[in-house]
């Protein structure tokens, strides 16, 4: 469903391939490439060793619930018709947290649940990172 | 402050102003900012015109030049801004009594005009009146590119989150934020400045619709108008003044890799303890410059956006051990009367008003000078510190 209101990221010289990955069902952030460390949100240096060498790292997709919050109203104006909806921050397996949702989950969230990315379309331009969840291998 | 100053020339807090604080004023940003530095000009015994110096947050829309030509000052000659909101309220402090205390400015106001009523929506700018988070619109850059589209946007959704780690690391309890919320009130209700002036249980509490789980209505900060302002000046100077000098004995600021801009709050991995994170570096040095401990402290007014901001500010300058924020407020420690620290008398930003915290200072004043409505008997130590989750800063106040 396209929203005009939906809020939409204006990227910048650091985001852009952050968005445009997403928008091809690719979650990747940056790596420095000097001391391996990942890193989100994108930044020009690696805040460990300074380095401005990096790549643009595809994550394995996999990771666990950090915290998460149930909002109420009030809420943005997009957002209004699906309240109360889910916001997590995600630790991915390789260190950097992420904002997203859990989608497609009947049980209630808690920390440190496994859950995988899933992509969703918003619309011709736009597609976000969510994660749902995920059953640990075995 | 700063050592080696000579007795004379230390930086004093001598007068205090501020508006009505209501839901709604019909007034500009502007005209209450002229309201409370003239009161607290009036305050200390002083003109308006002797004013040479002034100290805002950044986010503040009254500027420099407008309250010069309003007001008719005519030799300013030092003026500074801080960065953030709610982090920046004791670093005007900070940067006042350092001018003072160079000899940057012999009279510098520091204030805070503010209009966020929920219908105050006067001006175009995001800072304006109304919630800055709902008028970003449907095209979001810097941080909030990575927060709203995924319904992230609030300060109450982004606390949440925060509040909802420190439950899982250190078994914290809603109720716990719940019981400041409670004693917040009951200080309000006693206080004739007070917009929020009925006490509430805590069944109210749990009761009270929810905003962002586990954060409830009554937990957050108020949604109103006013204005706030307080004059520093040195030592030397407060004794041909009406007041009684508050002494600014020690300041310090803070910005760390996890304590940080709220949004950005778990763009880094890491849990609350260690000295990456806030007021731990902040507290060291501040209790270092004045020679005293938190033990010491009489009195405390700590930035509260939203109740959960006590505990870890607690914890963070350490007048609890790490964890135990919840507990310490439980145990009844914040309460007034009979607490042992007792926190943000004059109601906080749930009680009294939200003035981007910038109305804990005047209450830090009050006690000290002995005349709060909620007197804390025989206060002599005063700290007061900006939001844990922006660019912070902190004071000690002593009589």
């Amino acid at each position: 469903m396209r929203r005009d209101d939906y809020p939409r990221p204006v990227p910048d010289a650091d985001s852009e391939p952050f968005w445009r990955y997403c928008h091809q069902s690719e979650l990747r952030v940056q790596r420095c490439t000097a001391c391996g460390v990942h890193r989100h949100h994108p930044r020009p240096r690696c805040p460990r060793c300074r380095s401005s060498s990096f790549e643009w790292a595809r994550c394995r997709g996999t990771g666990l619930v950090y915290s998460f919050t149930i909002c109420h109203p009030p809420v943005l104006p997009a957002f209004e018709e699906r309240a109360p909806y889910n916001v997590v921050v995600v630790q991915l397996d390789e260190g950097p947290c992420m904002v997203s949702n859990v989608v497609d989950c009947d049980e209630p969230l808690y920390v440190g649940m496994p859950v995988e990315v899933c992509f969703r379309q918003i619309d011709e331009a736009l597609t976000i990172p969510q994660f749902r969840p995920r059953v640990p291998v075995p | 402050m700063i050592e080696g100053v000579p007795p004379g020339r230390r930086a004093v807090i001598v007068g205090i102003g501020q508006t009505e604080f209501a839901k709604r004023i019909e007034r500009s940003e502007a005209a209450l900012a002229c309201d409370a530095i003239m009161a607290a000009c009036a305050d200390a015994g002083l003109s308006v015109a002797d004013v040479d110096g002034m100290t805002r947050y950044d986010v503040e829309q009254t500027t420099e030049w407008e309250l010069v030509y309003t007001l008719g000052i005519e030799h300013l000659r030092f003026f500074a801004g801080t960065p953030s909101g709610g982090g920046g309220l004791a670093s005007t402090i900070v940067l006042a009594s350092m001018a003072v205390e160079c000899g940057m400015a012999t009279t510098v106001v520091a204030y805070r005009s503010r209009r966020r009523g929920a219908q105050s929506t006067f001006g175009p700018h995001p800072y304006q009146g109304g919630r800055p988070w709902a008028k970003k619109g449907s095209s979001v850059s810097g941080p909030a590119q990575y927060h709203h589209p995924f319904g992230l946007a609030s300060p109450a959704q982004e606390m949440a989150l925060i509040a909802r780690r420190h439950m899982h690391v250190y078994g914290t309890r809603a109720e716990q934020f719940g019981m400041q919320a409670v004693a917040q009130r009951a200080h309000a209700s006693t206080n004739p400045a007070a917009i929020m002036r009925e006490a509430i249980t805590l069944e109210d509490w749990a009761t009270a619709r929810v905003i962002a789980d586990p954060i409830r209505l009554v937990d957050c900060s108020l949604e109103c108008d006013g204005a706030v302002a307080l004059v520093v000046t040195c030592a030397e100077r407060a004794a041909d003044l009406r007041q009684r000098p508050v002494f600014v004995v020690a300041g310090a600021q803070g910005e760390h890799p996890i304590h940080t801009q709220l949004s950005v709050y778990f763009a880094e991995t890491g849990d609350f303890g260690g000295p990456r994170n806030g007021g731990w570096g902040i507290g060291e040095r501040l209790f270092a410059q004045a020679g005293v401990g938190p033990r010491d402290v009489d009195v405390a007014m700590i930035f509260d956006h939203f109740t959960m901001a006590v505990p870890l500010s607690l914890e963070q300058y350490g007048f609890c051990p790490e964890g135990e924020g919840g507990a310490f407020i439980e145990a009844g420690h914040t309460r007034w009367p009979g607490g042992s620290l007792p926190v943000n008398t004059h109601g906080g930003s749930n009680g009294e008003a939200f003035i981007h915290g910038f109305n804990h200072l005047p209450e830090a004043v009050r006690q000290l000078r002995g005349t709060a409505a909620n007197q804390v008997e025989g206060a002599e130590v005063a700290f007061v510190n900006g939001s844990i989750t922006d660019s912070s800063g902190a004071v000690l106040l002593h009589r």
